[in-house]
């Protein structure tokens, strides 16, 4: 019954527990094992909130009892990212300077979670405040990746992605800066989003890039995450950012799965040399299975698209050293070396010394570099005008089709250990996905098979205009219903990293 | 070289870090790297372009001027380093001369 329950789609375990064909404290309870049996190996949580998960799931199962109507993801259990913050839960981003810090009050998409009745198992890992593409940059130790316990899960989201990969949650709520949701969903196997800039809400969520940042869903199907987005989406007063219109119907869009008519573009600065030749391949035979749904595809330049990386690297940093600027030991977290001889500024700069790890240090001390009188004007001034140019590129490519694709991520997930003091071969991971973060548009992530050189999976991104979520679940949708039913079962059957934990026989 | 050693250890106390040498010497070594590799921006951004701060275009937003429930002092301290007499105690500020 377990396994059945934790291999079941969002989408149908809210249906059974609506029906009453099953408890949601029953299927928290089959997840609460699932983590127990294997997160000593893949390590997705970093606390796991088992009295507050099940006191969830009998607040649902009370509510069904006395005849409420619940919501569609209601008693669904999921992986929340250790950046949103939680009041019954620490909240750490993978910091040292956060450790066992316990927020007094909830994100807005916690809040929301909690109202749509959906249950929070625990708090996923990440690279520290969502800095990297591995999970290695997290001071606790990093994930693994459920198809090669060897390798990573991509990141900074890479403990939602692993969970999610892993049957240890049906859903994760991740974000996506530079690529943070997409990148460890498409190396995992699974379905990630980044939502158009401003369509979830930043309100309680640790700020890395204020202008990037942006919460998304990842699950197992393009449906599941288009429930999810729609769960949590919606305008908030409390971040200004916020957008104030509709919620783009990205379940509907999910549903209809048709591209037929569709104009497709190509890029071709997103591709070529330095890309995998498996995922090159997987990549090419997506586009041709796109064709046959009926997608017109052309090509469409981006010109600036490779300036994209460099921009990102400069602006993300830059705004990142700004934001954790507020962690100065004086009012919550880490406080080192307050002794009574030393001064506020010597504290200050012992406790951050102390508490980030080494990636944190980079891109603040890189950030501060790039504003400092001087330089501003030709790195962060400079970055700022390529984003433009970016933007261009996009709005130019928008008037002639209607949603662009390419490769999500350069390679498949590398083993842990490969990249981790090589910062220049770590960014690299993000070379496809930070265009969109750039623009603030909208792009998501399916799985579109496996390296044949590796056995590993590829994802396949679809990028939309701002606002124009549905487009690419719409997309997205229709490449996952075809490769399955090609494929006779779901892709993440294939994936071995944890048949011993699993007990089961894949031949 | 596009950053010095001197000025990787100023940007150090300008980022409020106390590093030690050792983590000076590694952090100059990759700094000067991505330096350089970002640098690529100024290949192509040219005079006229006007600068994106934000990628979806915003203007002053407004909220009525309501009073909402904040944090009580009691849940506003209960994380903090140190505490005294309700209030965050911080290490002196001032020099002594």
């Amino acid at each position: 019954m377990d396994s059945e329950l934790t291999g079941m789609t969002a989408a149908a375990l809210a249906a059974a527990i609506a029906a009453g064909e099953v408890s949601a404290a029953e299927v928290t309870e089959a997840h609460l094992a699932r983590i127990g049996a294997v997160d000593a190996q893949v390590h997705a949580f970093l606390h796991v909130a088992g009295d507050a998960a099940r006191a969830a799931a009998r607040a649902v199962d009370e509510q069904r009892a006395a005849g409420e109507v619940l919501g569609p993801l209601a008693g669904v259990p999921l992986a929340l990212k250790d950046v949103f913050t939680t009041e019954d839960m620490p909240t750490t981003c993978g910091s040292r300077i956060l450790e066992g810090w316990q927020p007094p009050y909830d994100a807005t998409i916690t809040r929301r979670l909690r109202e749509a009745g959906m249950v929070i198992l625990g708090k996923a890992n990440m690279d520290e405040f969502a800095m990297g593409s591995s999970t290695e940059n997290s001071a606790f130790g990093p994930s693994r990746n459920p198809w090669d316990l060897s390798r990573v899960p991509g990141g900074s989201s890479g403990g939602s992605a692993a969970a999610v990969a892993g049957f240890e949650a049906p859903l994760g709520i991740g974000t996506d800066t530079g690529g943070s949701i997409r990148q460890p969903a498409a190396v995992c196997g699974i379905v990630g989003v980044k939502p158009t800039y401003g369509g979830s809400s930043r309100y309680g969520l640790v700020s890395f890039a204020s202008s990037l940042d942006t919460p998304g869903p990842l699950a197992r199907t393009v449906l599941d995450a288009a429930l999810l987005h729609e769960a949590f989406s919606g305008h908030d007063p409390c971040d200004s950012t916020s957008v104030d219109a509709p919620v783009p119907p990205v379940v509907a869009a999910a549903r209809q799965a048709d591209v037929s008519g569709l104009r497709v573009g190509v890029v071709p600065e997103l591709g070529g040399e330095g890309y995998q030749p498996g995922v090159m391949a997987r990549f090419g035979e997506a586009v041709e299975l796109l064709e046959s749904l009926g997608a017109k595809i052309v090509d469409v330049s981006c010109p600036h698209f490779s300036y994209a990386l460099p921009a990102y690297y400069l602006i993300a940093p830059s705004e990142a050293s700004s934001n954790l600027a507020r962690f100065d030991g004086m009012r919550y977290g880490l406080r080192v070396g307050d002794d009574g001889t030393r001064s506020a500024e010597e504290v200050m700069a012992l406790t951050r010394a102390q508490g980030f790890g080494a990636e944190v240090k980079r891109r603040i001390m890189l950030g501060t570099y790039a504003l400092s009188s001087g330089y501003y004007d030709a790195y962060y001034g400079k970055a700022q005008q390529v984003r433009t140019l970016i933007i261009r590129d996009f709005e130019a490519a928008f008037e002639q089709v209607d949603v662009l694709v390419s490769p999500t991520t350069p390679t498949t997930a590398f083993p842990i250990g490969e990249r981790a003091d090589d910062p220049i071969a770590m960014y690299l991971a993000d070379l496809c996905t930070i265009p969109s973060d750039l623009a603030g548009n909208a792009a998501l992530t399916v799985p579109c098979g496996l390296a044949p050189e590796d056995g590993l999976p590829v994802g396949l991104q679809i990028m939309a205009p701002v606002l124009a979520d549905d487009r690419v679940y719409r997309v997205g949708a229709a490449v996952e219903a075809v490769l399955a039913d090609r494929r006779g079962h779901a892709l993440l059957d294939e994936a071995r990293g944890l048949d011993e934990a699993r007990g089961i026989d894949n031949g | 070289m596009s950053i010095a050693r001197e000025e990787v250890a100023h940007l150090a106390r300008l980022s409020r870090l106390a590093l030690g040498e050792e983590e000076l010497d590694h952090l100059a070594g990759q700094l000067d790297q991505i330096i350089s590799a970002v640098a690529r921006v100024q290949e192509v951004a040219a005079d006229g372009i006007p600068a994106t701060s934000h990628a979806v275009p915003l203007v002053n937003v407004y909220r009525d001027d309501v009073v909402v429930p904040c944090l009580g002092a009691e849940k506003a301290l209960a994380q903090a380093p140190a505490v005294d007499q309700q209030r965050f105690r911080v290490p002196r500020i001032l020099a002594e001369d």
